[in-house]
C-alpha cells in the first residue's frame, strides 16, 4: 500500500495553511540561515579554522560556554530548591514570587543588563559590600556569571514545577512507612522522577545563557581575552568589516545552538516518557497538557 | 455508576493525593530555612533589579522623568519600537495561526521536522539572528549589489530592524497555539462542518473561541519580546540616533553616555510592559485552568 503524505481528513485548509507556513518559514528563517552557511563556504577550511580557533575566539568560548555552564549549575540547584518551596510550602508572598519567576523571560535584556550592572557596580547596593572584601562583582567574569544566572533562572523552576505538582504523595508515604527518612525519600524516590525535567531545564538555561548578549555586555567589562563574550566578538568583527571572520564565529555558535537544540529535544523526550511511566505507575490516565511546559520554551532576549 | 465517579474526579484534578502528613513533610526548621534561602535568592535576583529600575528612574524627580521621555531622540526610539512591533506581531500572528492549524489539525509526514524548524529562532543567539540578515542584505551580502543598484536600504534602516524583529519573535504565537489546538482535537470542527459551516466559519466561530487564551498569551509574549529585542536589532541597526534606534538601543546609548537616570526612565517603560506581560500570563493560566476544568466535568457527565 502506498504511504500517504497526509492522513484523510474532512477539515479544510491544509493546503493553504501548510503552504503559507512553509513559504513564511523559508523566507524568514531558512533562506537567511542558508546565506550564512553559503558565506562561510567562501572561506577555505584553513581560513575558517584560523579565525574560529584564534586565541581571542577561544578565550571568548571559554567565557561564554564556561560561564553559562556555571550559571546553569547554579540555576539547577537553586531552581530545584525554589520549585520545591513554591510547590510544597505555603508562605506569605508565595503567589507573588511564583509569578515573578518569569520576570527574566519578560524583561528586555538591555533593561536587565543596566539594572544588574547598577546593582553590582563597585558603588552599587550589592557591589559595595563585595568590593570591600576584595571581590569584583561587575566588569569581571563573576559579573558575567551573575547575569547569566539571572537569565536562566526561570528555566529549571518552570520545568520542574509541573512534575512536582503531579507527584503522588502516596509514594512518599510508602517510603516513610518503610522507614526512610525525609532526605532518603527525596534522594531515592523523588529525585529520579524530577531529574529528567531538571536536566531539561539545565540544558535550556545553558543554551539561553550561551547566546545571551544584552544582559551580559553591560556588566561584563568587555576586555578582549578576559571578559569578552562570543556574541560581542562577532559584533566587534562586524564593526571592523571583517565579515568572513564574524561569519566563521557565528557558524561555530550556530552549530553549538543546533547541538543544544537536539540535546534539549532528546531530554524532553526522556522527560515525557518518565512522566508517562509515573502516571502509569500511579494508575492515572495521561494528564491533560498544561501551559507551563510550553511557556518554558520561550526566551526574551 | 458509583465506580465511575471516583475516576472522573481524579481525571479532573490530575494525580494529586496531596494530603500532607507528618510523614511527608519536613520538620518546620528545615521548611523555613528552605523558604528563607529561596526568598533571599529570588529577592536578590528578581526584586532588586525591579527596584533599581524604578528607583533610579525617579531619582531626579517626576519632572526629569517626563522630560527624558519626551526628548526627541527618545520619542523617535519609542516610535520605531512601536512600528517594528506593529508589523512583526501581526505577521507572526498570522503565521502562528496557519502553522498551528496545519500541524495541530492534520497528520502528515515530516511534522516533527517542521516543528523543529519553527523552533530554530529560539535557539539562535540574537547577535547571530541579526548577522544572518546582514549577510543576506548587507553591502557585502548575497543580495547587496542588487539592493544598491535599486537604491533599496534594508540593513542600517528600518526594514532591517523589522526583519530582525520578525525573526526573533517568529515562533512565539505558533508555540503557544499548537498544544492548545492539539489538545482541543478535531471533534468540534468536524461537527461544525457536518452541520454545513464552511472552513472560515468553522475557524472563527469554533476554533478561535476555544484557543483564545493561548492566542492572547502568544501575542502578548510576541509583543514583549519584539519591543525588548536588543542583540539582533543592535547588529542591523547602525545606531543612527533619531533614525534607527529602538528603545533598547536608546537605553544603551544613554547608559554609555552616563545619563543613568534618563536610561532608567526609558527602561522603566519596558519594565512596566514586562510586569503587564506577567499579569496577563497569570490571567491566561487561570482562565485556561477554568476552561479545562469545565471541559473535564462536561466530558465526565457525558461518560455516565
Amino acid at each position: 500500500m502506498a504511504v500517504r503524505f497526509k492522513q484523510r481528513s474532512i477539515i479544510p485548509g491544509f493546503g493553504l495553511s501548510l503552504g503559507f507556513t512553509l513559504f513564511y518559514l523559508c523566507l524568514i528563517v531558512l533562506i537567511p540561515l542558508s546565506a550564512t552557511f553559503l558565506k562561510t563556504s567562501t572561506l577555505t577550511w584553513q581560513q575558517f579554522l584560523h579565525v574560529a580557533l584564534s586565541p581571542r575566539a577561544i578565550a571568548s568560548y571559554r567565557l561564554s560556554f564556561g560561564g553559562s555552564l556555571i550559571a546553569a549549575m547554579i540555576n539547577l540547584v537553586f531552581g530545584l530548591l525554589v520549585a520545591w518551596v513554591l510547590v510544597r510550602y505555603e508562605f506569605p508572598g508565595r503567589k507573588l514570587f511564583d509569578s515573578l519567576v518569569d520576570l527574566p523571560f519578560a524583561l528586555p535584556t538591555a533593561v536587565a543588563g543596566i539594572a544588574l550592572t547598577t546593582i553590582y557596580a563597585p558603588n552599587g547596593w550589592l557591589g559595595r559590600p563585595f568590593a570591600s572584601i576584595g571581590i569584583r562583582t561587575a566588569y569581571s567574569q563573576l559579573g558575567v556569571v551573575i547575569a547569566m544566572t539571572f537569565i536562566g533562572l526561570p528555566f529549571v523552576v518552570r520545568t520542574v514545577q509541573p512534575v512536582l505538582e503531579d507527584l503522588d504523595r502516596e509514594l512518599e508515604e510508602a517510603a516513610a512507612s518503610l522507614g526512610a527518612g525525609r532526605w532518603q525519600t527525596f534522594r531515592h524516590v523523588l529525585l529520579p522522577s524530577i531529574l529528567p525535567a531538571a536536566l531539561t531545564g539545565f540544558a535550556l538555561a545553558f543554551a539561553r545563557a550561551v547566546g545571551e548578549y544584552g544582559s551580559v555586555i553591560f556588566i561584563a567589562g568587555n576586555m578582549p581575552m578576559k571578559t569578552e563574550i562570543t556574541p560581542l566578538l562577532i559584533i566587534t568583527k562586524l564593526q571592523e568589516y571583517d565579515y568572513p571572520g564574524a561569519t566563521a564565529i557565528a557558524v561555530v555558535m550556530l552549530i553549538a545552538s543546533f547541538a543544544l537544540l537536539l540535546g534539549v529535544n532528546l531530554l524532553q523526550k526522556w522527560s515525557s516518557s518518565q512522566r508517562r511511566l509515573d502516571d502509569a505507575g500511579a494508575g492515572r490516565a495521561e494528564a491533560s497538557p498544561s501551559l507551563t511546559p510550553v511557556l518554558v520554551r520561550e526566551g526574551g532576549r | 455508576m458509583a465506580a465511575s465517579i471516583p475516576w472522573t474526579i481524579k481525571h479532573a484534578a490530575p494525580g494529586r493525593s496531596n494530603h500532607a502528613t507528618k510523614a511527608t513533610t519536613e520538620p518546620a526548621l528545615v521548611r523555613w530555612s528552605l523558604i528563607a534561602v529561596a526568598v533571599v535568592f529570588l529577592g536578590a535576583f528578581l526584586l532588586l533589579p525591579l527596584g533599581v529600575v524604578f528607583g533610579s528612574a525617579f531619582e531626579k524627580g517626576f519632572r526629569f522623568y517626563i522630560n527624558s521621555l519626551s526628548e526627541p531622540d527618545a520619542l523617535a526610539a519609542i516610535k520605531l519600537t512601536l512600528i517594528a512591533t506593529g508589523i512583526a506581531v501581526p505577521m507572526n500572528l498570522i503565521f502562528g495561526v496557519a502553522a498551528a492549524w496545519a500541524i495541530g489539525k492534520f497528520d502528515f509526514i515530516g511534522k516533527s521536522v517542521l516543528i523543529t524548524l519553527i523552533d530554530l529562532p529560539f535557539s539562535v543567539s540574537p547577535v547571530v539572528s541579526g548577522l544572518i540578515y546582514v549577510l543576506l542584505f548587507g553591502l557585502q551580502g548575497l543580495m547587496g549589489p542588487w539592493l544598491i543598484a535599486h537604491d533599496i536600504r534594508i540593513i542600517f534602516a528600518v526594514p532591517g530592524i523589522v526583519l530582525a524583529t520578525i525573526f526573533v519573535t517568529f515562533p512565539f504565537v505558533a508555540r503557544e497555539l499548537l498544544p492548545m489546538m492539539q489538545a482541543q482535537g478535531n471533534d468540534e470542527e468536524e461537527a461544525a462542518l457536518t452541520l454545513g459551516a464552511n472552513g472560515w466559519q468553522t475557524f472563527f466561530r469554533v476554533t478561535v473561541p476555544n484557543v483564545k487564551w493561548a492566542l492572547l498569551y502568544g501575542v502578548i509574549l510576541c509583543n514583549a519580546r519584539a519591543m525588548g529585542e536588543f542583540g539582533a536589532v543592535s547588529v542591523v541597526s547602525g545606531h543612527i540616533r533619531g533614525l534607527t534606534n529602538t528603545m533598547p538601543l536608546h537605553i544603551e546609548i544613554l547608559y554609555n553616555d552616563y545619563q543613568f537616570v534618563a536610561a532608567f526612565a526609558v527602561a522603566s517603560l519596558l519594565a512596566l510592559l514586562a510586569l503587564l506581560t506577567l499579569v496577563v500570563k497569570g490571567i491566561v493560566e487561570w482562565k485556561t485552568r477554568q476552561q479545562l476544568a469545565e471541559q473535564a466535568t462536561a466530558s465526565g457527565e457525558t461518560r455516565q
